[in-house]
């Protein structure tokens, strides 16, 4: 008896609530000419094998602008290749999914049990990792459509010097921890929201990302390829691939025979100048400054992972369940501030409020200990910038550095040295 | 010199090589937490693919974007915040649980006085929805979705005074699955979802060709 007058009044209850759907009100009509009810038209999504074929075409881009970097030496072919890639993944993909924004869903997949990331997508984030650590940043020279995309306005690129491009490369390491932040604790994909170009590819850009966009591709026609070197979160992780890989391309095909020719051919800074070993570091100067940086890298490990943790509730402040229990635990004064559709949402979702505070107090404490480990990471960053700095490394000719170099193969064509002679 | 810095080097590239295989396997076959089912061998079909330990349930794991009418409060965000400039999300007619009314509460402006089909009397900003009369006193509403922009207002009308046959939903065939829909992370009823491809839809009186609804407690 009790259980039938609870759900006879969950049931008023449901009736009454302002939001009430599909209920049936009104009878289903009788109809006595015949008329036939058309159906209701539900268009199926893409097809699921053309996921894969995506894949395909990943396999094989990067295959080909591997051949053509190591074996053909060739940087028109290289060209041609980023131009399919710019209107197969860029324009009739419309650049969904990428290899930069599969970071996201990979962060999301580990750390949210209940998410099951999609074969193909998995694909993207591991195929031109695999094929870095074997040839070098090959996906970066040609099948990513962002850099296809920047190549070709990169006019009149000017170098900017070697403090600068530090200082700049620390932002792709930042934005690397932010977007795995926010993507592992399922509050947005930042990658995907600020993404610049995807506007383009779809031809249609709301003003904030085509103002972005501009600015970007502008600059870029000075400072080349802006975004893959001072944003872009996948290229963090290439580069450390391809410090490791096993074969990359080199400026020249034989030995290099200090022309300096190639000098500055490279528009992305990305040529080590040689360092001669004339004045070696005596092995004491070398001791100290081991010692000194196993020093400093512990230190600015906790004092990032503190500042991650001071920093932790602001930054959990975009996550809308902690929005909403702000919202509910102390609306604005005037009336109609306060009721945001949020607002109206969680009213007619007939959630008890300590639910709210529970919801984001979880959502809170998860923000703790991944903005402890986020901080300890940039700290971690730094060090090793700072280390890196200290120690020079002895490099008797010009090579590209195997960390920022995109393999685009420009650098090539100015060593006098031809392949074969 | 030359030797050690090349063992070193292959011996980061294996364990890179080993991290990432190991990353890819975890993630392939690491149990999805979810409703499990009893057993269904038509995977394609399959709205469990997505928390399915057979491992041939991995191919089918793609997935779309899908609105839950039940949840969603018509805040007219749909229409402003898709990507596409005409948004994917359309009001669609759920013709079974229609009632055919004359006095229609998607169609009409409340303080209509007078039923006529004047364009300053109909709720929809766009006049997509086409009325048709069928029979004494039955009348067909149709929506026109090269007109309709996904404002809901309509679909408010309807759950309100009618049926709720009206109901928000992503249309496929305009929608880009983007990795993050950008009405999901504006939608303040949290009625955005991934959902597996293979059952794109979720309208109430429309019956979906799988029986695993979770069971109603
Ligand atoms: S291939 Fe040469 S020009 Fe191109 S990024 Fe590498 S070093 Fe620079
Ligand atoms: S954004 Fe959400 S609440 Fe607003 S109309 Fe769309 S589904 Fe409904
Ligand atoms: S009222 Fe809005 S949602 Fe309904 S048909 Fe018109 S444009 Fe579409
Ligand atoms: S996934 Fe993209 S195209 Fe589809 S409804 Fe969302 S924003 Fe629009």
């Amino acid at each position: 008896m009790k259980q039938r007058i609870a759900s006879l009044i969950l049931f008023i209850f449901g009736v009454l609530t302002p939001y009430s759907y599909g209920i049936q009100r009104f009878p289903k009509p009788e109809f006595e000419t015949g008329y036939v009810q058309p159906q209701t038209s539900m268009p199926s999504a893409r097809l699921e094998f053309l996921a894969y074929l995506d894949v395909a075409v990943l396999v094989l881009a990067l295959s080909i602008v591997s051949w053509m970097v190591l074996k053909k030496r060739s940087r028109t072919g290289v060209f041609w290749i980023s131009m399919f890639s710019l209107a197969y993944f860029g324009f009739y993909r419309e650049g969904c999914v990428c290899s930069i924004g599969s970071i996201q869903n990979v962060s999301l997949a580990i750390f949210d049990l209940s998410y099951a990331i999609p074969i193909s997508v998995l694909a993207f984030f591991l195929i031109p990792l695999i094929y870095t650590l074997f040839f070098g940043r090959t996906f970066c020279a040609a099948v990513c459509p962002f850099g296809a995309m920047q190549d070709l306005v990169a006019f009149k690129p000017q170098p900017i010097g070697i403090r600068l491009n530090t200082i700049l490369g620390i932002l792709p390491y930042l934005y690397l921890g932010l977007s795995v932040l926010y993507a592992a604790t399922g509050t947005d994909f930042i990658i995907c929201r600020y993404d610049p170009f995807v506007g383009i590819f779809r031809l249609n850009a709301s003003f904030g990302m085509f103002v972005f966009a501009g600015i970007l591709l502008a600059s870029g026609v000075f400072i080349a390829r802006p975004y893959c070197r001072f944003l872009c979160p996948y290229g963090v992780i290439l580069n450390w691939f391809s410090r490791f890989s096993r074969r990359h391309m080199s400026i020249t095909p034989s030995n290099c025979i200090q022309c300096r020719l190639c000098e500055n051919s490279c528009p992305y800074d990305a040529i080590d100048i040689p360092v001669q070993s004339k004045d070696p570091e005596s092995k004491q100067a070398r001791v100290k400054k081991l010692i000194l940086i196993s020093l400093i890298m512990p230190l600015m490990i906790v004092a990032g992972a503190y500042a991650g943790l001071i920093l932790h509730e602001p930054l959990a402040g975009i996550h809308s369940k902690v929005k909403l229990a702000k919202q509910v635990l102390n609306p604005p004064k005037d009336t109609k501030l306060a009721d945001t559709f949020e607002m109206q949402a969680f009213k007619s979702s007939g959630k008890p409020q300590a639910q709210v505070y529970q919801e984001a107090l979880l959502v809170l404490n998860k923000y703790k200990q991944a903005s402890m480990i986020l901080g300890g990471f940039l700290g971690l960053v730094f060090s090793l910038l700072i280390a890196g700095r200290m120690l020079k490394k002895y490099n008797p000719d010009y090579t590209p550095n195997k960390g920022r170099c995109f393999s685009c193969g420009r650098c090539m064509d100015f060593c006098p040295i031809k392949p074969g002679s | 010199m030359q030797n050690r810095r090349k063992f070193i080097q292959t011996a980061f590239r294996g364990t890179l090589l080993t991290g990432v295989s190991l990353l890819g396997g975890f993630l392939i076959f690491r149990p999805v937490k979810g409703q499990f089912c009893g057993l269904d061998f038509n995977c394609e079909r399959c709205d469990k693919s997505q928390s399915c330990s057979l491992p041939e349930a991995a191919h089918f794991r793609q997935t779309v974007w899908q609105l839950d009418p039940s949840k969603c409060i018509q805040c007219g965000r749909c229409a402003t915040e898709c990507v596409m400039t005409l948004s994917a999300v359309k009001c669609t007619h759920v013709y079974a649980m229609c009632g055919y009314c004359d006095l229609c509460g998607g169609y009409l402006k409340p303080d209509t006085k007078t039923i006529s089909t004047a364009a300053e009397n109909q709720l929809c900003p766009t006049n997509a929805i086409k009325r048709k009369f069928i029979e004494e006193p039955f009348f067909e509403y149709e929506i026109v979705e090269a007109l309709c922009i996904g404002c809901g207002k309509c679909v408010k009308g309807c759950s309100a005074f009618g049926n709720g046959s009206l109901q928000l939903q992503v249309r496929h065939d305009r929608c880009v699955n983007c990795n993050q829909c950008s009405i999901a992370r504006n939608c303040p009823a949290g009625a955005f979802s991934r959902v597996p491809a293979s059952q794109p839809y979720l309208l109430k009186g429309i019956e979906q060709d799988s029986s695993s609804k979770p069971a109603k407690s």
